[in-house]
């Protein structure tokens, strides 16, 4: 290639949606670009127009309730309703008024006609501040399109035709978009807008694309055809990778999907060092639906299901029913292995709409987590009520999030006692002996975690928050991101602390959060004597390589060194050159320097 | 037979979202017409673009026309819908 066309790499940051490595090349798919051209037409045409209407409007509704069909199938009926709200706007009389009187008046083909009046309604809805009202524009933008292609007979704009193998780059992809591709041509999809929980994000899981989301301007970045390297898996996007990028990339996707493949064969070897110390390797959830991946990826139990997702993006809270459902259905999965249900983690930075909670100033230290739900006993029974029912489903484990001293937990077990009781006068089962646990994520919390042991039946260690409260440092605030130091000994520390605390009172203590996922620090987690290590399910794989490849008494002298250290840097760099003494092919498969 | 109901919407979102769509499947389960009026504005119940184009927040009046054989039954139930049992979360209760 001649030097001056080559371009220049990008590389652009967003928020891993489905995992995977992909390599190809783009496809920029503009789903909101059809535009009609504009046709006069005579008195006698009216009525043939009009007949096309009508009868584009019966196709599309097949359309649709096959899709919805599909993907309630797929992915279960509470996606595929998304797609009733699109009948409403494709049968909505006054829409369909609206179109057949201009029409009339105007005497133009209806493919503008239309294309006109929908503009003239997404116009005044997106003035709207509303959210709610936000997501129903993109419903009649999606639904509106699926119209006009059918008017303009634009058959083949869809990504279930393409031609050639290709990553799709979007705005936004809409739920009958994803819902449409074919696992074969596409390879992977990146778009500018969209979070970790969308519906378009979910789907892409379940269809195995990998997918990076939020990327903000991915497609003023990419031109087609283009190379593009999409990291499902670390949330990242690589535009024009020059070849040594494209080499290491190449590298990745052969190791990611040899280890996909290597999986199953250690899918099924128990997590426990050479000397046989066993370490619980499970999985963190947010959505019923990750599961799938959970098991896939050989997870022996979830030691943390954060139940906010089942609150969030809506303007009514979850009810009785619709919770119980979800945990029932990730305990019957899951079974014989246990699932640990956190209870609502509301405030911080997870706001749910439908709550009137103050703006504070400090809301990682105000109202939230558990100091929410004993504030409003009427919420945290619900939950405890679908939790409980679904314990007779399955092994589930109850935990606290937030709990900064052993009154809090105290005050929530009476609140569970009093569900209980309820529970047992309408003779409803439950598991009489569910698990009940502390997270420890509060420093008050890790320092008098010796009480707190003596009523709770496990500790699971939340390190997000805990390395934000000890070091004080806002995770959210990019200019003192540097201080976040997981290795910090001051964390390293309270983690002994707190295991030694649980262990002292017969307890089993685990941890849940981003530090478990670093891979150079499992041999230290480890010789501090954790009793499990809850991470994301694709992370489990290579931790437990690393735990089969070790001796824990070598893991528990590493720690017994390490905890005297004065630097986090002086013990990442120990941790990290003991990991690649110890278990250097795996170090050198990871990359880490 | 026209039957009008006067309802304060108490849902905290207002008539947005799923209180509208939940609002325009159940009236078209009528063969009454259903009228929205607010202010001035007055659009077709049984449309949820109409119900859209409302923009009604918590707090604001509308009145509800049905008019029909079943117009008595429509504008109970509908108005149940929107000012029925909704607690202060805008959590829609029992009649949803």
């Amino acid at each position: 290639m001649d030097k001056k066309t080559v371009k220049k790499q990008l590389q652009l940051k967003g928020i891993p949606a489905a995992p995977g490595i992909v390599i190809g090349k783009a496809f920029i798919f503009g789903g909101n670009d059809l535009v009609p051209i504009e046709r006069k037409i005579a008195d006698k045409d009216i009525p043939r127009e009009i007949e096309k209407y009508n009868s584009v409007i019966l196709k599309t509704k097949k359309e649709i309730l096959e899709i919805e069909k599909k993907i309630s199938e797929e992915l279960g009926v509470e996606h595929g309703k998304i797609f009733s709200a699109h009948l409403l706007v494709l049968e909505d009389p006054v829409l369909i008024e609206e179109v057949i009187a201009r029409l009339k008046k105007q005497k133009k083909n209806i493919e503008i006609i239309f294309h006109e009046v929908l503009n003239k309604y997404i116009d005044v809805l997106s003035e709207a501040k509303d959210e709610y009202l936000r997501d129903r524009i993109s419903d009649i933008i999606d639904v509106g399109n699926r119209i006009l292609r059918n008017l303009m007979g634009a058959e083949g704009k869809g990504l279930d035709s393409l031609s050639e193998e290709s990553v799709v780059i979007a705005y936004d992809l809409s739920p009958s978009d994803t819902a449409m591709m074919h696992r074969g041509k596409v390879l992977g999809f990146a778009t500018d807008i969209g979070g970790r929980t969308s519906h378009t994000a979910i789907m892409a899981k379940s269809l195995e694309i990998p997918a990076v989301v939020g990327l903000e301007n991915v497609t003023d970045a990419v031109q087609d055809g283009d190379t593009i390297i999409v990291d499902g898996n670390h949330g990242i996007v690589i535009v024009n990778p020059t070849k040594a990028f494209l080499a290491k990339y190449q590298k990745d996707k052969k190791k990611y999907d040899h280890m996909e493949e290597g999986l199953i064969e250690l899918k099924f070897l128990p997590s426990e060092t050479k000397d046989g110390k066993k370490i619980k390797l499970a999985a963190n959830i947010e959505l019923a639906e990750d599961v799938s991946s959970v098991l896939f990826h050989g997870a022996e139990g979830i030691g943390l299901y954060r139940t906010e997702y089942l609150f969030m993006n809506r303007n009514t809270l979850p009810s009785e029913e619709e919770q119980f459902k979800a945990y029932k259905l990730v305990a019957q999965r899951m079974k014989p292995s246990y699932v640990t249900i956190r209870t609502l983690d509301v405030g911080g930075d997870k706001f749910l709409s439908q709550l009137d909670v103050p703006r504070e100033m400090n809301p990682f230290l105000g109202w939230r987590a558990i100091r929410f739900c004993l504030a409003r006993p009427d919420i945290f029974k619900t939950q405890f009520r679908a939790i409980l029912r679904a314990s007779a489903f399955g092994k589930i484990r109850l935990m606290y999030p937030m709990i900064s001293g052993v009154g809090e937990f105290v005050q929530a077990g009476a609140i569970l006692e009093e569900t209980k009781k309820e529970l047992r006068k309408k003779q409803i089962s439950f598991d009489e002996n569910i698990e009940v646990g502390a997270m420890i994520e509060v420093p008050s919390a890790a320092l008098t975690s010796g009480i707190i042991a003596r009523e709770a039946d496990f500790f699971s260690i939340g390190t997000n928050d805990l390395i934000q409260y000890s070091l004080a440092i806002d995770r959210v605030n990019e200019k003192i991101a540097y201080l976040y130091e997981p290795a910090h000994p001051a964390i390293l520390n309270l983690i002994k602390t707190v295991i030694d605390n649980g262990h002292k009172e017969g307890i089993s203590v685990g941890l849940c959060g981003e530090m478990g996922s670093d891979i150079t620090l499992t041999i230290v987690l480890l010789g501090l004597g954790l009793d499990e290590l809850s991470v994301s399910p694709i992370a489990i794989p290579e931790i437990k390589k690393v735990i089969r490849s070790v001796n824990f008494s070598v893991a528990r002298q590493i720690a017994d060194e390490i905890i005297r250290m004065s630097t986090g840097e002086e013990i990442h760099k120990f941790a990290t050159n003991k990991m690649k003494e110890l278990v250097p092919e795996i170090a050198t498969e990871l990359g880490i320097e | 037979m026209v039957i009008k109901k006067e309802v304060t919407i108490k849902n905290k979102s207002g008539l947005h979202a799923r209180p509208a769509a939940l609002f325009v499947q159940a009236a078209n389960k009528f063969t009454s017409g259903i009228l929205i009026i607010k202010d001035d504005q007055q659009v077709n119940g049984k449309s949820i673009m109409g119900i859209l184009m409302l923009a009604a927040e918590k707090g604001s009046k509308i009145t509800i026309v049905a008019e029909g054989d079943d117009a008595l039954r429509a504008a109970e139930e509908l108005s149940a819908i929107l000012a029925g049992d909704i607690d202060t979360l805008g959590m829609t209760a029992k009649t949803v």
